[in-house]
């Protein structure tokens, strides 16, 4: 019974928050709206790429010996992108950093001799011999494009070379090779990734990473999830301040005079709060996806991504209502609050440009994970490619329900 | 007819502020109880332990058997409260506040839809049950916060100050249905600082003041206190100082007790008529004019300034 008035609580949450005209505003119209203002500045609904972000600068080296700096080329240079990307091959790495500095290129990629190599042999992604990305500060959006294709790029490539390794592992623990057999055997597979191959049955791990040739790249995919995140965090606001609206109007007094458990009254609230925000992200995702078209990526993926994510902002919104005392201070700290995880989360533009210890800090938004978890799917990458970002969120929604229901119980706002 | 309600010493403390201090009393089933007192008394704080809401510092409570601090999910089935604050959803209608708050109480299917319609009519809302309550007038609203508390037909109704804030002819429907749920077999425990709600409705008061409860009884029992005294008001103007006329009445023979209030004095004296002409003429001495005077025979206000020197609004 008690269950039954947790989901009651929370429904109720949702149907109230509905029904508020300027919560829907933010809540809907300003997402669609801004959705709307970045595909007309981008050219994104013209057809025509001159009248928004098209043919960005990209200065490309490659040292690299091996095969995949050579897919590295064709990604950057492929038809997809041909309009938004503008790829300049050269061969000196002082060169290219020159031309960002001269600001004509937004940014410079460097593949260091033995790239494909350590892909290929390195036991973990920390013995992958790193690729230089040299960002041009004056051009921060075209620098983000550039910095999510190179970084899609690369997660292929990892979820590429772990499949091997776990191929030739299951094939030495089957017996179907030896052990003298596994590196040829390996750097077979790896090949297979290399070159898109067709699959066989045995390695059909290896055709899913194998799409690097296939990297899809939309400006409004890139930016639309700084846009529903924003408005995420405004969502919560209103949840967490409609925790101490009901302390103060005396609803909340009332729910825990019923016979009803106090920590159901609160999870309730809480669940309110979180089903408003999936609410609020699917049919933001859901709508841009049919009113622009916008390819948000693996459904799956994208599912479990809405859900952490706004189990992670909502916590936030949890955390608000514990700290503040008052509906006017949520809304209040709620919209600084907001804002401030925008930027901070890239939503308005890549904070690769930023100091070390502002990216550090952008690491405790949700903003950060779950927009750098929608461009990897928007991309192409599959639901491998964000379980950091899935775990991070679902961990940071744990935390802040946790502190911010022990707050709240000490004050005495639920419970005695 | 059994005892429904047993309060033992109950203390609430915030921090070195007693909001409650030792009260105990019983209330009987099927009777009308009042709790009266002026605001901040400790009528709201007395209510919210009781209903289970916060745990009192010391003491004991309990309804029907159960104590309210071990046994509060017992508790709130038995009781229904009314708080004094509109403790409803002002973007839902009567209707869906009705439905929600009758789910919080278990009903379920077609139970709660009987239940939610008996209700409606109980509040004489039927009509209006689909407009959202943001639209209502404050008496309409009253009645559904009332309604509220009616959903799991309690044994135990607590209705603190229900008709504060509204206009004469909602609150004289109120106290009807207050009544009615009363003859229905309801006990209710009634917070007011009106004094005449509580001489109209109840069958025994409790006079509450700075958190103690300064006498029990029916009212004919607690007027009896005060004796055969008379409740002399004199009315002032605007301009005058009342302290100061109550200060001058105090020395006049047969004036036991003189209180000032917003422009007004009463009066305490054994007899109304013996005591007129000297204080009229102690008045003019005093340079104030006083516009009316009223005559007022012993009733709960007389027996709240006879054990506090204060009048009931202060």
């Amino acid at each position: 019974m008690n269950l039954r008035k947790f989901f009651l609580i929370a429904l109720k949450d949702l149907r109230l928050i509905l029904r508020d005209k300027t919560g829907l505003v933010f809540m809907l119209l300003a997402p669609f709206a801004l959705t709307l203002g970045m595909g007309a500045l981008t050219g994104r609904f013209s057809g025509s790429p001159q009248l928004g972000i098209s043919q960005i600068p990209v200065v490309i080296v490659i040292q690299d010996s091996g095969e995949l700096g050579q897919v590295l080329v064709d990604v950057f240079t492929s038809e997809e992108l041909k309009e938004l990307i503008l790829a300049n091959l050269r061969s000196d790495p002082s060169e290219a950093r020159a031309l960002v500095d001269r600001d004509e290129a937004a940014a410079a990629i460097i593949v260091p001799d033995g790239f494909s190599t350590s892909i290929f042999s390195a036991e973990s992604a920390a013995q992958v011999v790193p690729v230089e990305f040299y960002a041009n500060p004056t051009r921060p959006t075209s620098t983000g494009i550039a910095r999510s294709i190179l970084e899609s790029f690369l997660n292929e490539v990892e979820i590429g070379r772990v499949s091997s390794k776990v191929i030739v592992s299951q094939l030495l623990a089957s017996g179907a090779i030896q052990p003298e057999q596994a590196a040829a055997v390996g750097a077979e597979v790896s090949q297979e990734v290399v070159g898109n191959a067709p699959s066989n049955s045995s390695i059909q791990l290896v055709t899913g990473a194998a799409e690097t040739n296939n990297i899809k790249f939309d400006v409004l995919a890139y930016m639309a999830p700084g846009m529903a995140m924003l408005f995420l965090m405004y969502t919560i606001t209103l949840g967490g301040r409609s925790l101490l609206v009901e302390s103060r109007t005396g609803t909340l007094a009332r729910m825990l005079i019923s016979p009803t458990n106090a920590g159901y009254i609160l999870g309730g609230k809480g669940f309110g709060i979180f089903l408003t925000a999936v609410t609020q992200l699917a049919i933001v995702i859901g709508g841009t996806s049919l009113l622009f078209r916008l390819q948000w990526g693996d459904g799956l993926g994208v599912t479990l991504l809405i859900l952490a994510a706004a189990f992670g902002a909502s916590g936030w919104g949890i955390l608000m209502a514990a700290l503040l005392k008052t509906p006017g201070q949520v809304a209040i700290t709620g919209s600084a609050i907001a804002l401030l995880f925008g930027i901070l989360g890239g939503s308005f533009f890549d904070i690769s440009l930023l100091p070390k210890w502002v990216r550090s800090l952008s690491m405790l938004t949700p903003n950060s994970w779950a927009n750098e978890g929608f461009r990897i799917l928007s991309m192409g990458g599959r639901l491998g490619a964000i379980h950091t970002h899935l775990t991070v969120l679902v961990l940071m929604g744990a935390v802040l329900y946790g502190v911010g229901t022990v707050m709240l119980s000490r004050r005495g706002l639920v419970g005695k | 007819m059994g005892t429904i309600l047993e309060v033992r010493d109950l203390v609430k403390k915030y921090n070195s502020k007693i909001a409650v201090d030792r009260i105990s009393f019983d209330i009987q089933e099927g009777e009308i109880f009042s709790l009266l007192g002026p605001n901040g008394a400790g009528k709201t704080t007395t209510i919210s332990i009781l209903s289970t809401l916060i745990a009192p510092t010391e003491g004991y409570a309990a309804v029907l058997g159960y104590s309210v601090t071990k046994q509060p999910m017992e508790v709130k089935r038995l009781i229904g409260v009314v708080p004094q604050e509109i403790a409803l959803y002002d973007d839902m209608s009567a209707l869906e506040n009705l439905n929600f708050w009758g789910e919080m109480y278990g009903l379920t299917g077609k139970a709660l839809k009987n239940r939610v319609s008996e209700v409606l009519e109980q509040i004489e809302l039927t009509d209006r049950a689909k407009e959202r309550v943001k639209t209502y007038s404050g008496g309409m609203k009253r009645r559904v916060n009332i309604g509220v508390g009616l959903l799991n037909k309690p044994r135990l109704l607590f209705m603190d100050e229900p008709t504060v804030g509204i206009d004469p002819q909602s609150r004289r429907a109120i106290l009807d249905s207050v009544k009615k749920l009363n003859k229905s077999g309801m006990t209710i425990l009634y917070t007011t600082h009106y004094m005449e709600e509580a001489q109209e409705l109840s069958d025994r008061v409790g006079v509450i003041d700075h958190g103690k409860l300064i006498a029990l009884g029916t009212q004919s029992e607690l007027t009896a206190q005060v004796g055969e005294m008379d409740t002399l008001i004199l009315h002032v103007g605007e301009n005058e100082d009342p302290e100061h006329l109550a200060q001058g009445l105090r020395t006049v023979q047969g004036v036991l007790q003189a209180n000032p209030s917003d422009h007004e004095v009463a009066l305490v004296t054994p007899s109304a008529e013996e005591v007129l002409a000297p204080v009229v003429s102690r008045a003019n001495e005093l340079g104030i004019k006083i516009h009316s005077v009223d005559i007022r025979e012993p009733n709960l206000e007389a027996v709240f300034l006879h054990l506090t020197g204060r009048a009931l609004r202060d």
